[in-house]
């Protein structure tokens, strides 16, 4: 007997029922197309400018670093100048995003900007954010031809751009925002929630930033939202 | 994997006596607990989602043919395979197949508790593949062959010094020939040979922390993000997972993931939680060509409709060993299996047979810590006590043993002779304690009473006092 047959009968015997019948199998179905929530926690249960302000700080909490701009076109020099401040790098790898094309780099002709998916030697990555969530400082990203995903591991510095509209309240909310850009039951390849850059405490439980992943994440929150 | 736990008496004596163990262990209890207090005290609905945990795994092991047979629906939609596995043999040979399939002579792996159970790596080497372990403390312990004494912080039992000394031996050959104390450094250093590997591996096989039926996904929690680089710079994806994993909705999977950082290291969320759904899509520039989940049993099935399916209920957090006193004091190689602490006492019985493991559900002070951080309430100590009952049973207890439990048993059935038997015994023990009121040395149990006096009894026992104080009451 195949092994998949062997498993499920084993917990159809042991559950003491055969396969679910077709009341009990569409019920369950009906539980998976309904994305209903569980428990959510209600910290984030505030006005949109609040919700951005708790992602600033949850996420500098986790030893990320936050700029906070007034415009996409901004990019290009905040850039500049959080990499001189670190006295990093001034090559960098660009996701080959449509959005970060536009940037006007010709006002920063120090920095380097090379497209495409992450090396070995890359020092910098320059990625979008799909969503960020308030709730613990967490940045989610979608993989895609225009967003590889490597860059957000590869390089050890990582610069994420998000816009402050693209910051909701909770995990769940993400999942509502990816089932509306990619279609229900249709994810990117990969999804990654980064919250802050890599760190272990694998020896002597020592906290130490920059195991494999990047050892520093900036994150640019643009301020694409009217004042109120 | 070898089953050690037959030696669990000899393994703790030694542990006990053993400095490196003892230091490495001891620092246990000011780190996890204390970051899972502060991470719980800071989310009001942390005990409810505990409850809601428990109830949702509770709701995915009653209907968990359904929810596999759909998760596999999707992955085969999305364009990966699955292969299910009875049995940890048949995993292996799966697996290696598709490394030979892969032309792999590398394999890059993220950190697997259900690849230690099938002790894949010595069947990979075997067979002419080379397997790297990329998790920092999985790379220690394959660098000094040993195995993980803490399911997530595997290499726990290791010192710096150790560390230091280790690196020193085996990383000469990278060029590497200075010794390094400082942490950092010693970071830095397994980050730069680990790069390398990461590129050149044709392979990479992770875990997963859960699949989601809803879409096919295997999801990965790391620190490190030793997992992505892992699963997302070779050409092949190989995720293996036990088949309790799966969990139907993105949004479960949300709420497991809010008990799950916390209540293994504080964290309110890991820094990598990963979804992988499918190989990499035709217009994508990275990612995998190939993506293969690999669903093993290895007696999970067993336990499912037993009196020990709450066990299945796992998120291998770890908070359970991270608050037990034994194992702190014996650090996670005396278990002699894969998992140690509370997990290991109730789960290994199952997993490699309880003659091999008898001692394992005894290896605890029914302190309840376990039970009272389990992020889905498993009822540690009710299973343990389930174990010991089965042991007893089955004559699986040696007969010193047995006779001096049904020894017990005869006079705790009969409730008058106990009450005569204990009453004689109390007045002894007075009697021979004298005006000290303690016994320095206790005939047949010397190793106890070598370090510290028993305290007598003080003359009546606890019937009789409870009789006399309360004469004249209603």
């Amino acid at each position: 007997m195949p092994a998949r047959d062997k498993i499920l009968g084993r917990i159809r015997h042991n559950l003491k029922r055969g396969p679910l019948g077709e009341e009990a199998a569409n019920a369950l179905k009906a539980r998976l197309e309904g994305h209903s929530r569980g428990i959510v926690p209600n910290r984030t249960e505030l006005p949109h400018k609040a919700q951005v302000d708790l992602f600033v700080a949850k996420a500098s909490a986790l030893a990320a670093t936050v700029a906070r701009i007034a415009t996409l076109d901004e990019v290009p020099e905040a850039l500049r100048d959080y990499l001189t401040a670190h006295n990093l790098s001034t090559k960098i790898k660009m996701a080959p995003d449509k959005r970060l094309d536009a940037l006007p780099f010709d006002k920063t002709p120090m920095l380097e900007i090379t497209r495409g998916s992450a090396e070995p030697s890359d020092e910098v990555s320059l990625t979008p954010a799909f969503a960020g969530i308030a709730e613990t400082g967490t940045l989610c990203m979608a993989s895609g031809p225009e967003t590889p995903s490597t860059l957000n591991f590869l390089p050890e510095n990582h610069v994420a751009v998000i816009k402050a509209s693209q910051i909701t309240g909770t995990l769940e909310d993400s999942w509502d925002r990816l089932r509306a850009e990619y279609g229900v039951g249709n994810l990117p390849r990969t999804i990654n929630f980064i919250s802050g850059p890599s760190r272990t405490a694998d020896i002597e439980q020592t906290l130490i930033m920059g195991a494999h992943g990047p050892r520093r994440l900036h994150i640019l929150i643009v301020d694409d939202e009217k004042k109120s | 994997m070898q089953v050690t736990s037959r030696h669990f008496k000899e393994g703790a004596h030694a542990a006990l006596h053993d400095k490196d163990i003892q230091k490495a262990f001891s620092k246990v209890k000011g780190g996890f607990p204390v970051a899972r207090a502060k991470a719980a005290s800071e989310l009001p609905e942390f005990e409810d989602l505990r409850d809601a945990g428990r109830d949702l795994k509770n709701h995915i092991l009653e209907n968990l043919d359904y929810y596999l047979e759909y998760f596999e629906d999707q992955v085969l939609l999305q364009g990966g395979r699955v292969h299910w596995c009875s049995n940890y043999a048949e995993a292996r040979d799966v697996i290696l197949q598709i490394c030979r399939d892969a032309d792999a002579r590398t394999v890059t792996k993220g950190k697997s508790m259900i690849t230690e159970e099938m002790a894949l790596n010595d069947f990979l080497e075997k067979n002419g593949i080379e397997p790297i372990e990329t998790d920092l403390g999985e790379y220690i312990i394959q660098l000094a062959h040993e195995y993980p004494s803490h399911i997530i912080a595997p290499a726990l039992h290791k010192t710096k010094d150790q560390v230091t000394e280790l690196f020193h031996e085996k990383h000469g050959k990278y060029g590497f020939t200075e010794r390094l104390t400082d942490p950092q450094a010693l970071v830095n250093e397994a980050r730069s040979i680990l790069r390398d590997k990461y590129v050149a591996a044709d392979v990479g096989i992770t875990g997963a922390n859960f699949l989601i039926a809803e879409t096919g996904s295997t999801v990965i929690v790391t620190n490190e993000g030793n997992g992505d680089l892992t699963q997302s710079l070779p050409k092949t994806h190989i995720a293996v997972s036990s088949i309790e994993k799966v969990v139907p909705t993105l949004e479960d999977a949300s709420l497991f993931l809010r008990l799950l950082a916390r209540s293994a290291t504080g964290q309110e969320m890991s820094v990598y939680t990963t979804f992988s759904t499918g190989p990499k899509r035709r217009e994508d520039i990275d990612g995998p060509a190939s993506f293969h989940v690999v669903i093993v049993d290895g007696g999970r099935s067993d336990l499912v409709g037993s009196d020990k399916q709450d066990l299945l209920r796992c998120l291998k957090c770890g908070a359970c060993m991270n608050h037990c006193p034994v194992y702190q004091a014996v650090g996670g190689h005396t278990y002699g299996w894969v998992y140690p602490g509370p997990i290991g006492a109730a789960l290994n019985p199952q997993m490699v047979g309880l003659e091999e493991t008898r001692h394992l559900p005894n290896a605890s002070t029914f302190c309840g810590r376990c039970e009272e951080v389990c992020p889905v309430r498993i009822p540690l100590p009710k299973i343990m006590r389930l174990w010991r009952e089965q042991a007893f049973e089955t004559e699986v207890t040696p007969k010193p043993e047995r006779w001096g439990i049904g020894l017990w048993a005869y006079f705790a059935r009969r409730p008058a002779l106990y009450r005569i038997v204990t009453r004689i015994g109390a007045r002894t023990l007075k009697t021979i304690a004298g005006k000290k009121g303690r016994i320095v040395k206790l005939p047949l149990m010397g190793g106890w009473s070598s370090v510290r006096d028993f305290p007598a009894p003080q003359g009546a026992t606890f019937m009789d006092q409870w009789k006399k104080q309360n004469r004249g009451r209603k």
